[in-house]
C-alpha cells in the first residue's frame, strides 16, 4: 500500500477498481493544520482527469499493471487482436485504445501490451517500424531540391510526406513517436 | 576588509553560483536587517538548543528524532522558558525541522524568526509586524509597494484585519462550523480562503477557533476563540502569532489532547514537555510569533518557490 506521503508525479494507483496515474502533485499545509496532497489523476483507461485532495493517513493500492510482449494479428471492425508470444493467448484492444498506433500496426509486429490485472488497456510500439509504400507518385527527375517532399500512402493506410526519391513498393522506416519518415530501407 | 567593500565584492563580481541563486544575496541582507530591527527595539537575541527532549505536542507537526532527542520543530518552548526567568523581549532566527514537509512552500529544514515580548497582546504584536515589514522594505530600498507574483501589496497602508469567521462568510462555500465539524477546515482554508488573502495589503487572519490553537490564550470572555493570527501576503502564509497561554494547568490539558489525537492517528507520541510546563507557572503575560524567513525572502525577492531562496534543497544536499 502507498501512503499519502508517497504520492508523486507518475505514481500509478488504483481508485474504485480503475488505474490512475498522478499527473500533477502539490503538497500544502496550512498553518498548524494537516498536510494536504492536492493531485490531478488521469484514468489510464478512459483518460478522464480527476482532482482529489488527499490527507496524511490516506492509503492507496498500487495499480496492478504489467506489460506483455505480444504480436499483432489482425483487426476486425473496431477490434485489434494480439497474441502473447510466449503462451499464445489472444487479447483484444478497442480502436480508441489503440489510437494512432493503428498507423503502424502490420501483421506480426511485436508490441508491448499494458495490462491492468488481466485486462488489456494500452499499447506501446517499437520506436521504429518498417512499412511498405503502397502509393506514391513517380520521382520526376529535376524536381529534386533539398527540402522537397511528396505525399505517399503506406500499407496501413497511413499518409505522410517523404523525400521525392521514395518509390511505390519500397520500404521506409517511420519513427512511431513522431509519425515521421526516418530513412529508406535498403532491401 | 571593511563590511561595505565585502558586500561590494559580491555585488560586482557575483560567483557563478550566485547567478544561479541570486536571492541568496537578498537573503543575507534581510537577515542583517531583521537583526537591526530587533536590536534597535531593545530585543535580546538568544540561541536555544536545536536538540531537545520534548517538542511541543501538536497533532499535525511531526518532529525528527536523533538518538534520544528531537530536532526542534520551533524554538517556542525554550524561548518561553526564557520569558519565565525574566527576559522581557527576545528574538531568535532558528533552524527548525519538520518531518515530511516538502513542497513549493515547504522544506523539512527551514528558518523561523521568532520573537516574544511580555506585557503585550496579539493586537500590539500585529502592529510590530507592520513595522518590521516596512523597515525591511525601506532598508532594501524597495519602497512600500511590493510586487509579488503579479499583485501589488501595499505595506504602508493599515493591513487588512480579517477574522476567521468573517473570512469563511466571505470566501468559503461552507460555514466555519460545518468545516470544523466535518474535518474540512484545512482544505477549505487552502482551496477557498488563502488565495484571496494579502492581495492589496498584507492580511492578518485572526481569532481562530479555540480547538485550533495548542499554545494560544483564549479570548477573555469568549472561550470559543483563541487569540491567534496568521499573516498572509499574496495568498501565502508567512507567520503565526498569538497571545501566549500562560496557564500551566490549561496548557497541560491542551498538550494531552494533542498527544491523544496523535496516538489516534497512529503517529509518534513524544514525551510531555514537563520542564516547560513548570516554567510556564512563572511566565508573565506575553505575545509571540513565528515568521518563516525563507518565505519572507520569497516575498521580497518575488520568488515562485522556496527552492529559489536556499543555497541547497534537501534533494541537492
Amino acid at each position: 500500500m502507498y501512503n499519502a506521503s508517497d504520492l508523486r508525479k507518475g505514481l500509478k494507483i488504483e481508485i474504485d477498481g480503475e488505474p490512475y496515474v498522478v499527473t500533477v502533485f502539490e503538497f500544502s499545509k496550512p498553518g498548524k493544520g494537516q498536510s494536504l496532497y492536492r493531485c490531478k489523476l488521469k484514468n489510464m483507461i478512459t483518460g478522464v482527469i480527476i482532482d482529489p485532495t488527499y490527507r496524511s493517513g490516506d492509503t492507496f493500492k498500487p495499480a496492478d499493471l504489467s506489460e506483455r510482449k505480444m504480436q499483432y494479428l489482425y483487426n476486425q471492425d473496431d477490434e485489434f487482436w494480439f497474441m502473447d508470444v510466449e503462451n499464445y493467448e489472444q487479447s483484444v484492444l478497442k480502436e480508441d485504445q489503440v489510437g494512432d498506433a493503428r498507423n503502424y500496426l502490420i501483421d506480426n509486429l511485436e508490441v508491448d501490451i499494458l495490462f491492468f490485472g488481466d485486462r488489456p488497456i494500452g499499447i506501446t510500439l517499437p520506436n521504429f517500424v518498417d512499412l511498405t509504400v503502397t502509393k506514391a507518385d513517380p520521382w520526376a527527375k529535376g524536381d529534386s531540391v533539398t527540402g522537397d517532399t511528396k505525399p505517399i500512402t503506406l500499407e496501413t493506410g497511413y499518409e505522410l510526406r517523404v523525400p521525392p526519391f521514395i518509390e511505390e513498393g519500397g520500404k521506409i522506416t517511420i519513427d512511431t513517436r513522431t509519425g515521421e519518415y526516418v530513412t529508406r530501407v535498403k532491401e | 576588509m571593511s563590511h561595505g567593500s565585502k558586500n561590494r565584492f559580491f555585488l560586482d563580481e557575483p560567483a557563478a553560483f550566485l547567478n544561479h541563486k541570486p536571492l541568496l544575496l537578498l537573503r543575507a541582507r534581510i537577515v542583517q536587517c531583521i537583526r537591526e530591527f530587533f536590536i534597535t527595539r531593545d530585543y535580546l537575541e538568544v540561541e536555544t538548543p536545536q536538540l531537545i527532549t520534548a517538542p511541543a505536542p501538536e497533532t499535525h507537526i511531526d518532529s525528527i528524532s536523533v538518538h534520544d532527542r528531537y530536532l526542534q520543530t520551533s524554538p517556542e518552548l525554550c524561548m518561553k522558558r526564557l520569558l519565565a526567568i525574566g527576559l522581557p523581549k527576545i528574538f531568535q532566527i532558528a533552524r527548525c525541522f519538520r518531518e515530511g514537509e516538502r513542497g513549493k512552500l515547504h522544506l523539512p529544514e527551514f528558518s523561523l524568526l521568532e520573537w516574544y515580548r511580555t506585557g503585550i497582546d496579539y493586537h500590539s504584536l500585529m502592529e510590530e509586524c507592520e513595522a518590521l515589514f516596512l523597515f525591511l522594505s525601506q532598508q532594501l530600498n524597495m519602497g512600500p509597494r511590493l510586487r509579488y507574483r503579479g499583485v501589488e501589496i501595499d505595506l504602508e497602508a493599515s493591513w487588512e484585519r480579517l477574522s476567521v469567521q468573517t473570512a469563511f462568510g466571505r470566501y468559503a462555500s461552507v460555514s466555519l462550523d460545518h468545516a470544523l465539524n466535518n474535518n474540512h477546515f484545512d482544505q477549505t482554508m487552502v482551496e477557498e480562503i488563502e488565495p484571496h488573502l494579502g492581495m492589496k495589503t498584507p492580511t492578518f487572519l485572526y481569532d481562530y477557533p479555540a480547538s485550533l490553537a495548542a499554545l494560544a490564550r483564549l479570548k477573555p470572555g469568549n472561550p470559543s476563540i483563541a487569540e491567534r493570527f496568521e499573516i498572509y501576503l499574496g495568498g501565502m502564509e508567512l507567520a503565526n502569532g498569538f497571545s501566549e497561554l500562560n496557564d500551566a494547568h490549561e496548557q497541560r490539558k491542551r498538550f494531552e489532547k494533542e498527544l491523544k489525537e496523535r496516538a489516534q492517528l497512529g503517529k509518534h507520541v513524544s514525551p510531555m514537555p514537563e520542564r516547560f510546563l513548570k516554567a510556564l507557572q512563572n511566565m508573565p503575560e506575553a505575545a509571540g510569533i513565528a515568521l518563516g524567513v525563507d518565505r519572507l525572502v520569497m516575498i521580497f525577492g518575488n520568488a515562485r518557490t522556496i527552492d529559489e531562496v536556499v543555497a541547497f534543497t534537501p534533494e541537492e544536499v
